[in-house]
């Protein structure tokens, strides 16, 4: 049997944590959480998480930042909603969700070739320099750089697609697609992306 | 009854029936929807939730270019839409930093973002604009003995939803009323379909989606309506997947807004119906 | 300045820090400093608590070394000490009125952070209080007389107990409940705990004693309609609704009942909360007291079409205990105090549409579950589910409705207990599986913890985590045609389904539906939640903040029966307390009328809110009756010829007051 340290030190803590992402706009109610577990048992994916939601809003409340980072749980977080609707205390779990996704990304501490981050990378890489979303082309880059075996095994996906008149291969495509690329860079210049 | 008209990407992709429905649908109802012009992209959850600042940039632009054509409210179908234009409404009210954010951004672009037009569900508009009596005036072929299930999806009433109940919401119920059909008691009406992730983990997604399918036949519907493009698409077109895993759950999934097109007398063809993986005409026609 | 005895002004002033309380946020010594400097002022002093023994035997010593003529205490609210203050002027041998309160506490240091403006604030209020000061007159006091008679409204637990208790002392009592029979909601309780005995054997005796005793006027099928008057003496007018039954002249045979024309019982029965069914005439339980039936208007054929074979009134035969003709009377009493007794009411749960009740029939709530484990109920004590079999997997769902910010943000207190009660009695009598989900159990007080000992040793299985939904959609052939609760069992660290045949919703206590409308009738305030307000939380739990108006049990917040009959008592020991000392002295702040200038106008008489106003015809003049006025000052202001003056409020007093914090600005 091997055995590991499950011990938590005041070292592996990261002071301030829990405080900062209080602080960003819909996550004020994070001090609030009386640990009941509403979220966890009312979202639809919490059975595939490794850390229950309740429980990654415990760790970033106790300033257990890499831990909250690391789970999956904020990847598979599908944006439903039910956990802020049913939380009593009216905590915006989602929101919180967010913040800790949008810090992952800055600080890359994310699996490589994880399909949801590179779903989100290439969203916004596309949102970005075209302004809209073609999503039939969105899905084969998503297969390519994720995982090729699902883009063979979903070739019927594409036949139905092609079938109904709804397979695309024209990328949509604004006409002030620069000027939005410039009014996006612009925000960036600055950094104030609201991520803590 | 004139609206600003946000599409987005969805309904001019897998979602076009949407549109092809929606927009007669509309018309016959008396309801302009006036198209922003060079809309962008929403940013959807996605981009939301991994740059917030910059996902207001998008949503902002797309209302100053609305304002840009005078007054009234925006309508997006698209649950994710809908929320997504919301929810930048909200921040850009809520916080200044992000309100500085995008005003430095609006200026780029020589375009001025009030936050004066509110953005509506369709299915509001119907409701609460148009009303239950109009919608059953123009009921031609009424839906008898169609047994529906009312699939609202999460996103279209949730989380600052004010249009109707968060948790069990029933304005679908009463439109699918007013047509005649019969509405199914669908405790999971606002459960996720999975969203995005059933492309990016197939596993978890397609689960939701199989449970909500298995769900709705067991009560009893013939058909689930839906108002979102990205639930229409993951309740249609996984079907075969599905049945590999759990066994078949064949049930069709169409748009509300097609519905009342049957209803109103449409023809099928004009109302998208052909795009369906699993098709609903034979059933639409039976009805 | 001299004051108007031409003796020149002697005023004493000191501020008080009480403790941290305002010397944390006020400078007390830089404010006796400068009050030092003020016209009149011979002495100034701060000290660290003014209320206790030495600080006000300093205003004693202070007023006979000093020579002192007036005094001003800069402290807390004259709420908590102005009695004080003034009873140690007397004491130093000056008219207690000749004294004027600041309060810098809840007006300055418990609302300021910034010292500095929070010292300029003291400073100008006590400048304000010393211009005010040097205008009073000496007055005095005069003594009301008490009504000894006592109006309790409501009949639950806690008016039964506050009746009894003053009906003991000799006192009469009015009890006016507003349901056709006392005994409230512990009426409809099979057990209590945590001693797990018989609701009924103990609270029975009790209604009966009140029927019985020769003190006590019962009331039921009653409202309070109107209230007026002052402590001491209030004018009350009672609604008695038609009952359409002759209380004195019905034994409560019930051959009425079975021989109503509606062969079936076929509305739902309000004691047994909906589960079964009664007629339109009916006894309202078993037990119930009176021991009269009542009629339903709404139902009775008779009452609605006039149409009826009235099978009742032949039953009911020469008794003639049934009487169509009734109607509904307006009765008005005197009393010279009230306690208020008026109850709760349970959470709606229709309101949490994720736990199903009202869509599944075997989704209850725990008054419903009391019921159905009653011997009394309507399946004399058998736990059976909507199908008619009996249950074999039973789960609590507690703070259904409670702590929540989007319906009652409250602990109702009485919840975990109440549910692990029902847990126990369900395992003791049927041996079904049961489970409690629960956010924390709260299980405080006498006997509590043992209580939830007991609960686990007795196989109760504990959750910890608030239940997400209740469902019937299964997914395993496990759940076919089960509730199916999903909940994260926070403990175990994992999300799980569990399927159960019933599922008790445990819904919290709030206040009735029409508190506010008591409280307006009561002249009563109300907590931001709708509970009615004690005048002190700590140091008068049961007085309001009209005197002679008490208040006990639910009305005030959740609470479980021995808490709610202590208040009871307490309450009842208040309005002996308030009777016993034969008067009341009444703050002499009473308006006058400068008969030389009055116009005999008559405006005022009928703004008077408490009738103190008479007009003279033979003088022509309006007199105000001092022992009628509460010095409301509306007179006062309404008075075109400003002939109307007021003690403690003279014009005069309140100018120098206003120039006073101007100054100092």
């Amino acid at each position: 049997m091997k055995l590991t340290q499950k011990i938590k030190y005041d070292a592996d803590r990261t002071v301030g944590f829990g405080e900062s992402v209080a602080r960003l706009p819909g996550c004020e109610g994070l001090p609030s959480c009386i640990q009941c577990g509403t979220c966890s048992g009312t979202c639809p994916m919490s059975i595939y998480m490794d850390l229950s939601p309740r429980q990654v809003i415990g760790l970033v409340r106790a300033d257990f930042k890499k831990e909250a980072l690391s789970c999956n749980t904020i990847w598979l977080c599908s944006s439903c909603y039910a956990c802020t609707v049913q939380c009593p205390r009216e905590i915006g779990i989602t929101e919180i969700m967010y913040a800790l996704k949008q810090r992952a990304i800055r600080e890359h501490t994310f699996p490589a070739g994880f399909p949801i981050a590179i779903l989100a990378r290439e969203f916004t890489r596309m949102v970005t320099r075209k302004g809209r979303i073609t999503e039939t082309l969105l899905v084969m880059k998503l297969f390519l750089r994720a995982n090729w075996r699902a883009a063979l095994a979903s070739w019927w996906l594409g036949l139905g697609l092609i079938r109904t008149g709804r397979f695309v291969l024209r990328q949509e495509q604004i006409q002030g697609h620069r000027e939005l690329a410039t009014m996006l860079a612009q925000t960036k210049e600055t950094g104030e992306g609201g991520a803590p | 009854m004139k609206y600003h008209y946000f599409p987005g990407c969805s309904l001019k992709g897998l979602g076009r029936a949407y549109e092809e429905s929606l927009l007669p649908v509309m018309e016959r109802l008396g309801v302009e929807l006036h198209e922003i012009e060079d809309w962008n992209c929403c940013g959807a959850t996605v981009y939301m939730a991994t740059d917030q600042g910059n996902a207001c940039v998008l949503g902002a632009r797309n209302m100053a270019l609305a304002e840009k054509n005078g007054a009234g409210d925006i309508v997006a179908p698209c649950n994710a839409c809908y929320l997504t234009l919301n929810k930048a409404k909200h921040c850009l009210a809520e916080s200044s930093a992000i309100r500085r954010n995008v005003e430095r951004a609006m200026a780029e672009a020589h375009l001025t973002y009030s936050g004066n037009l509110a953005v509506r569900h369709p299915l509001d508009v119907l409701v609460h604009d148009v009303g239950l009596e109009a919608i059953r005036r123009e009921v031609v072929r009424p839906l008898t003995k169609l047994k529906v299930a009312p699939y609202y999806g999460c996103q279209a009433v949730r989380p600052q939803c004010t249009f109707d109940d968060q948790w069990n919401p029933t304005s679908m119920d009463q439109v699918l009323t007013a047509l005649g059909a019969t509405v199914v008691d669908y405790p999971l009406k606002t459960r996720c379909c999975g969203g995005s992730l059933t492309g990016t983990v197939p596993e978890a997604g397609l689960r939701l989606t199989y449970i909500l399918l298995q769900e709705a036949l067991r009560r009893g519907a013939e058909v689930i309506a839906t108002i979102c493009p990205l639930c229409q698409f993951n309740l249609d077109g996984y079907h075969d997947q599905i049945a590999r895993r759990w066994g078949a759950v064949r049930i069709p999934v169409v748009y509300l807004t097609q519905l009342m097109g049957v209803a109103f007398g449409m023809a099928p063809d004009a109302l998208g119906l052909k795009r369906n993986f699993l098709p609903a005409e034979p059933l639409l026609a039976m009805s | 300045m001299k004051v108007k005895d031409d003796q020149p002004l002697r005023i004493g002033f000191y501020v008080c820090h009480c403790g941290h309380n305002i010397a944390g946020v006020v400078d007390c010594a830089a404010v006796a400093q400068y009050a030092a400097t003020l016209e009149g002022v011979v002495l100034s002093r701060d000290y660290k608590y003014m209320c206790s023994s030495p600080g006000q035997e300093l205003i004693r010593e202070d007023i006979r070394d000093h020579n002192l003529n007036r005094v001003v205490v800069a402290s807390c609210s004259p709420l908590l000490h102005e009695h004080t203050f003034r009873t140690a002027v007397a004491a130093g041998g000056l008219n207690p009125f000749l004294f004027q309160m600041v309060n810098i506490r809840e007006h300055d240091a418990w609302v300021h952070t910034d010292k500095a403006a929070a010292t300029d604030k003291a400073k100008a209020l006590a400048a304000a209080a010393i211009r005010r000061v040097a205008r009073h007159r000496p007055l005095e006091t005069t003594r009301a007389p008490i009504h000894p008679d006592v109006l309790v409204v409501g009949g639950g637990i806690s008016g039964i107990h506050a009746a009894l208790t003053l009906a003991n002392a000799g006192k009469k009592v009015y009890l006016v409940e507003r349901d056709p029979s006392i005994g409230g909601h512990m009426a409809q309780f099979d057990k209590t705990f945590p001693t797990l005995d018989c609701a009924a054997c103990i609270l029975t005796p009790k209604m009966s004693a009140v029927r019985a005793h020769k003190n006590i006027v019962l009331w039921t099928y009653s409202e309070v309609a109107k209230v007026e008057g002052y402590v001491g003496n209030y004018t009350v007018t009672v609604r008695r609704k038609a009952r359409y039954v002759q209380e004195e002249l019905c034994v409560g045979c019930q051959e009425c009942v079975e021989a109503c024309v509606f062969k079936e019982p076929k509305f739902p029965d309000r004691f047994n909360v909906g589960l079964s069914r009664r007629k339109p005439i009916y006894m309202p339980f078993p037990q119930a007291v009176p021991q009269a039936v009542v009629i339903d208007p709404e139902r009775c054929i008779e009452l609605k079409t006039g149409k009826c074979k009235k099978t009742c009134l032949e039953a009911c035969a020469d008794r003639h205990a049934i009487d169509f003709q009734q109607k509904e009377e307006l009765v008005q009493i005197h009393v010279g105090s009230m306690i208020v007794a008026t109850g709760y009411e349970l959470f709606d749960p229709r309101r949490l549409p994720h736990y199903g009740y009202g869509r599944y029939p075997d989704v209850l709530t725990t008054l419903e579950c009391e019921r159905l484990i009653s011997s009394s109920g309507p399946t004399g004590g058998e736990l059976r589910l909507h199908s008619g079999q009996a249950p074999t997997a039973v789960g609590f769902v507690l703070c259904a409705g409670s702590r929540d910010y989007k319906t009652n943000r409250w602990c109702s207190r009485t919840c975990c207990m109440h549910s692990m009660k029902l847990a126990q009695i369900i395992r003791e009598r049927t041996g079904a599986e049961v489970t409690l989900f629960y956010i924390d159990i709260r299980a405080p007080g006498k006997g509590g913890e043992e209580f939830y000992d007991r609960a686990l040793a007795q196989g109760v299985k504990f959750v910890r985590g608030r239940v997400a939904e209740v469902s019937d959609c299964p997914l395993s052939p496990a759940e076919q045609g089960k509730l199916i609760v999903r909940v994260e069992d926070t403990l175990a660290g994992m999300v799980r389904r569990i399927p159960l045949d019933m599922v008790v919703l445990a819904v919290g206590m709030e206040p009735q539906a029409n508190a506010q409308e008591v409280r307006r009738i009561m002249n009563m305030s109300c907590s931001a939640e709708g509970w009615f307000l004690e005048k002190h939380p700590k140091m008068a739990p049961v007085s309001t903040f009209t005197d002679g108006v008490f208040i006990a049990g639910c009305c005030q917040g959740p609470k479980d029966i021995p808490d709610s009959i202590a208040q009871a008592g307490a309450a009842a020991a208040e309005a002996l307390a308030l009777i016993d000392a034969g008067g009341i002295d009444q703050e002499p702040n009473t308006a006058y009328i400068s008969e030389e200038d009055c116009s005999g106008c008559k405006s005022c008489v009928d703004l008077c809110p408490y009738k103190a106003i008479a007009f003279d015809p033979v003088k022509e003049k309006a007199s105000i009756n001092a022992a009628l006025c509460k010095g409301c000052g509306v007179c006062v202001a309404a008075c075109p010829s400003g002939s109307i003056g007021q003690n403690l409020f003279e014009d005069q007093e309140v100018f120098e007051e206003i120039e006073g914090v101007l100054a100092h600005a």
